[in-house]
């Protein structure tokens, strides 16, 4: 029976084919999942804000685009997987509430969106499809076997990417 | 965070999440009890796991500070539950289904007063025991999975450290028991002004 293993908020984790991976409830949050096709390994982060350097408390490297993805990266490395053979599907980054002021902070979804899409750029990582921003609550997962980005969100029907 | 932060972030709780009960009770012309708040410091994952877990259907109102305190201020409580308040509220003769995952328009309105009431008292309280002046915007509502709407509470948590303070009021009212949640999220600079003010 293959397993679904979870992940929390500002976490991550790795998974190998049967098995799938989910994190439940994303909401501003953005799920970035990384996919080998040949060894049908993948990981899937949780990232809640944008930029480690920014914030003097960044010991947690789960919680940011920049230092999540890396970390996840090194976690699939040691599982033999190569940086250059994996490819990103990306959800969540929404804006949970409909703020009429331009707030800075209340952007944070949006932010979150483009952090993790500059930093898979930068990485040289190719982002194969993408369900982001809008204004609800997403669960995805992952399914190694397929490839497939399974996202749910409360009242809508099943989407995959 | 050390220890004396998160006494008088818990003391801080206890005194608006005290003062929000009277006005709800008030609101809603109904006798509300309230258990000793719990006060916790969760990490994210707990966090997100409240209210019956991620996916969990819930009411989130949102309201963001201003004046001497950036931040915001945001209380939840169960789709079930807000559902209930609104019928109460209302008076209505055939109360609409708790089940139902959506609100009508009065209903939104309805839910984002009376979020606007609790939260006004919770922070009155914090002004005058902080002698700044705390004033909030208009009240923004939505309905959705309890971890999306954790996150945002969350996030501005997770810039000060890996866990977020919560503040949960248990009201009983009458044969219902309706969870209510109040979370509290001053921007970093402000909670350091809040604890300035305070002697601390």
């Amino acid at each position: 029976m293959a397993e679904m293993i979870k992940v929390g908020m500002a976490d991550l984790n790795i998974c190998h084919s049967p098995n799938a991976i989910t994190t439940l409830g994303l909401g501003s949050c953005v799920g970035v999942a990384l996919y080998d096709k040949t060894t049908q390994i993948a990981g899937l982060v949780h990232v809640m804000l944008p930029d480690s350097t920014k914030v003097r408390q960044n010991q947690n490297k789960a919680k940011f685009a920049d230092t999540g993805i890396d970390l996840l990266i090194q976690m699939l490395a040691k599982e033999g997987v190569r940086r250059q053979s994996l490819t990103a599907k990306i959800a969540g980054g929404a804006q949970m509430f409909a703020f009429s002021s331009d707030n800075y902070m209340l952007r944070v979804g949006e932010r979150n969106v483009e952090a993790v899409k500059m930093k898979l750029r930068s990485l040289g990582i190719r982002i194969l499809a993408e369900d982001t921003g809008l204004n609800y609550g997403r669960t995805v997962e992952f399914f190694p076997a397929t490839g497939d980005f399974v996202i749910k969100a409360v009242g809508k029907p099943v989407r995959t990417i | 965070m050390d220890d004396i932060q998160f006494d008088v972030l818990t003391e801080i709780g206890n005194i608006g999440a005290g003062n929000a009960t009277t006005a709800l009770s008030q609101l809603i012309d109904t006798k509300v009890d309230m258990n000793v708040p719990k006060v916790e410091m969760l990490t994210f994952t707990e966090f997100s796991e409240l209210v019956g877990g991620a996916e969990n259907l819930v009411a989130g109102i949102l309201l963001s500070l201003e004046g001497d305190v950036d931040g915001m201020m945001m209380f939840v409580v169960e789709s079930k539950a807000a559902h209930m308040l609104v019928n109460q509220l209302m008076g209505l003769g055939s109360p609409s289904d708790v089940n139902n995952k959506d609100f009508s328009d009065i209903e939104e309105s309805a839910l984002k007063e009376i979020g606007n009431i609790i939260a006004g008292a919770y922070l009155s309280s914090i002004s005058s025991l902080t002698n700044m002046l705390i004033t909030s915007s208009v009240p923004y509502l939505a309905v959705d999975m309890a971890g999306a709407i954790f996150s945002v509470p969350a996030i501005e948590f997770g810039k000060m450290g890996d866990k977020a303070l919560l503040i949960e009021s248990r009201f009983t009212d009458l044969d219902v028991d309706i969870s209510g949640y109040f979370i509290l999220i001053p921007t970093l600079e402000s909670y350091n002004k809040m604890l300035k003010s305070l002697g601390l």
